[in-house]
């Protein structure tokens, strides 16, 4: 009798030791609402321009901001074409791309190039910080930048052809669901 | 207590004055107080987000025709 009382205690604290121990489990695998995760699949001006403005204001906001780069977005990061070690599409691709952050169209009214130099006139009239700026405001922020390996692969971008910026990290899927998991919120641009 | 310095963020559009007042507040000593002035139209709510989301004090906020003054206070701990 005096050991079955002793007992429930007993059971009680070990049950609740439990708990907690799964509780603290789950807290770690819950998504941090100061986390924010972009996709950027776009590479037209108008959606970086978008993209960076967001992640700059929440990551002057005290979030953690990751860039997850992808197809056409992946390949707006490359500032320069280098040729050699390619095959004859990858080179097709290196050229046909138009490289770096200051020669992007817009997504609409581009109007071949006059588009945009409206709005690049009108950015700098109005004291809007342009893409570059943006850039390097986004890297002084702390904002990661990662990149899609695949997309790289099939458009034949080299590290070395990337604008500068610290750390980029070459990921794939899994890598991006689960920044994303880790985060209150994701965004596709 | 003297004065709260002001920092100037007129002119400055969307995301930089945030941005720019981040700085101006990472250089600040916990339950200092700082004014900032901006013109950009979203800094007013910006700014009230902006409180909220780190924890800092929005003291008060008041705008006449171009301008939003702001005088914050570092939050402490």
């Amino acid at each position: 009798m005096h050991a079955a009382a002793h007992s429930v205690p007993a059971t009680e604290s070990t049950d609740l030791a439990a708990r907690v121990a799964q509780l603290e489990a789950r807290m770690a695998r819950a998504p941090d609402p100061d986390g924010m995760t972009l996709l950027v699949f776009s590479g037209e001006l108008d959606k970086l321009l978008a993209a960076f403005t967001i992640a700059n204001g929440a990551a002057a906001t005290g979030m953690s901001v990751r860039m997850f780069f992808t197809f056409w977005g992946a390949a707006a990061l490359k500032e320069r074409t280098l040729l050699g070690g390619k095959s004859l599409v990858e080179r097709a691709f290196g050229l046909m791309l138009p490289g770096g952050l200051k020669h992007r169209a817009l997504s609409r009214m581009d109007m071949l190039g006059v588009g945009r130099r409206l709005m690049a006139r009108e950015m700098r009239r109005k004291n809007v910080a342009l893409l570059p700026e943006l850039v390097a405001q986004a890297a002084s922020l702390g904002v990661e930048i990662y990149l899609c390996e695949m997309s790289m692969e099939i458009m034949g971008i080299a590290p070395q052809e990337l604008i500068d910026y610290p750390n980029i990290q070459y990921c794939g899927a899994v890598k991006f669901a689960d920044l994303a998991a880790s985060g209150n919120t994701s965004l596709f641009i | 207590m003297s004065e709260p310095h002001t920092v100037d963020l007129r002119g400055l559009k969307c995301p930089t004055p945030i941005v720019k007042l981040n700085e101006e507040f990472r250089a600040l000593d916990a339950g200092a107080e700082l004014i900032a002035v901006a013109s950009d139209r979203a800094f007013e709510l910006d700014v009230q987000a902006w409180c909220r989301r780190t924890g800092h004090e929005l003291l008060t906020l008041e705008h006449d025709e171009q301008t939003l003054t702001a005088r914050l206070r570092k939050r402490v701990g």
